[in-house]
């Protein structure tokens, strides 16, 4: 008779809640839709990694390239326009961002048409992004001349007067902080090929060969390093010459913008394959609300929360 | 659920427009920092970046909360991805610190390496 008791106790226990049987979710929310939040939990603290690195190297050296001084070229317009373009690259990720939203909002009231179309939208905004990365990325390598390990970019941490071609002092002069660019030239090149680069601010004269000119310092490489004499600080009247930038520069560029790139392209392939799967009809047997849908917007999204601080981090601070 | 989705229609549309509106500002305020919107004025630094970082801040409790529709779910489920999180607060203040000491110690020894070469002909003598 006692043990009927127990027996009688367990049984109404799991009928009343369900918590054995069961069909009960968690949270509330599908086991996809968590486990996506614990996948970008975990992402999220892979990029923070990366990007606190950044911090710290960019805290450990005394001068670091000037954002609006780097990213100041616009396709099809001289001249400098700072942070222009990595604006539009920003609207461009945060309207697909919107139109994603708009996708899972379809997708909750069964509107296959409306998803497919907001879908789509979405991937031709992700495309969009990597285009202008690949604008950017090209910029800086071919026309800037950076690289993973070398930075053309600087700051001068004093001031003081560019040297002429006669060796004399120039005109040209600077004060502390003045962004400048380590310009490259072709040796092997013909005249027109090696003519300054747009955005070039020093035209100089042309370098043959690498050697110690009055006016600059060729190195191996081709990279111009202007020559000056400094006007104020401790070595006033010394006659110096520009040096790269902070090394690091380069490679936290290319590595954290190319990893978050590489989510955005992954996050098109995987918009693709669902809006197919949509387009097919996968999910309206499921009768979940378009979860898939819901769960590559969650993706989405964060790939775009990321782009806030790569934003924060490298253009605007 | 016509009513529900209206309402949510008009949260995103919102967010969007305040997410493009502080992305502006935002860059507005870099420039201005830098002397570019009023020529030769450079806001003070601390103060334009700390309003940058803030923005930025807010930028990601709106994509979080709104897009992402985290206000949305359960308590359990928002405490067990946002806590976490937490941890990266000490790990910011750690990493920063420790990149200041880099610069400070190799100042040190470029210092250092100054009063050497001045004393050695001084012991030769």
């Amino acid at each position: 008779m006692a043990t009927d008791t127990v027996d009688q106790k367990h049984t109404d226990v799991s009928t009343e809640n369900g918590s054995w049987e069961g069909g009960a979710y968690p949270f509330k929310v599908g086991y996809g839709k968590l486990m996506i939040w614990y996948f970008l939990l975990s992402d999220a603290f892979t990029f923070a990694g990366f990007l606190i690195a950044y911090g710290t190297l960019r805290f450990s050296t005394p001068t670091w390239p000037v954002p609006d001084f780097v990213y100041s070229l616009f396709p099809f317009m001289s001249g400098h326009h700072p942070l222009l373009f990595v604006s539009f690259m920003t609207f461009v990720l945060l309207f697909s961002s919107f139109t994603m939203i708009r996708a899972v909002q379809e997708g909750h009231r069964e509107n296959r048409k409306g998803i497919v179309i907001w879908m789509f939208l979405t991937i031709l905004g992700g495309l969009g992004f990597l285009g202008c990365q690949a604008w950017e990325w090209t910029t800086l390598i071919a026309r800037e001349h950076m690289s993973v390990t070398t930075n053309p970019f600087g700051a001068h941490t004093e001031g003081g007067i560019y040297l002429g071609a006669d060796g004399k002092q120039s005109e040209e002069s600077f004060t502390a902080h003045t962004s400048y660019i380590i310009h490259h030239i072709d040796f092997n090149a013909t005249h027109e090929e090696g003519a300054p680069e747009a955005g070039a601010e020093h035209e100089g004269h042309a370098y043959a060969a690498p050697g110690d000119y009055p006016d600059a310092l060729v190195d191996e490489r081709g990279y111009v390093h202007r020559k000056y004499i400094v006007a104020d600080g401790e070595n006033a009247g010394k006659i110096m010459y520009e040096k790269f930038g902070p090394k690091a520069f380069g490679a936290l560029f290319f590595f954290i913008t190319g990893f978050h790139g590489f989510h955005v392209f992954s996050g098109v392939l995987f918009l693709l394959t669902i809006l197919v799967n949509v387009i097919g009809g996968v999910y309206v047997a499921r009768h979940n609300g378009n979860e898939m849908v819901e769960k590559i917007g969650l993706y989405w999204h964060f790939v775009d929360l990321v782009w806030v601080f790569v934003f924060l981090l490298f253009y605007l601070l | 659920m016509s009513h529900d989705y209206q309402g949510a229609k008009k949260i995103a549309l919102k967010t969007i427009i305040i997410l493009a509106v502080v992305t502006v500002v935002e860059v507005m305020i870099a420039l201005t920092g830098k002397g570019y919107v009023i020529q030769g004025y450079h806001a003070p630094k601390l103060l334009m970046n700390s309003l940058m970082i803030g923005m930025s801040l807010y930028k990601a409790y709106l994509i979080v909360f709104e897009f992402m529709h985290m206000k949305y779910e359960a308590k359990g489920l928002r405490m067990s991805v946002l806590l976490p999180v937490c941890l990266l607060i000490w790990a910011v203040i750690a990493f920063l610190y420790e990149g200041n000491a880099w610069k400070h110690n190799r100042q040190v020894v470029l210092d250092r390496n100054k009063i050497e070469l001045t004393q050695t002909p001084a012991k030769t003598n």
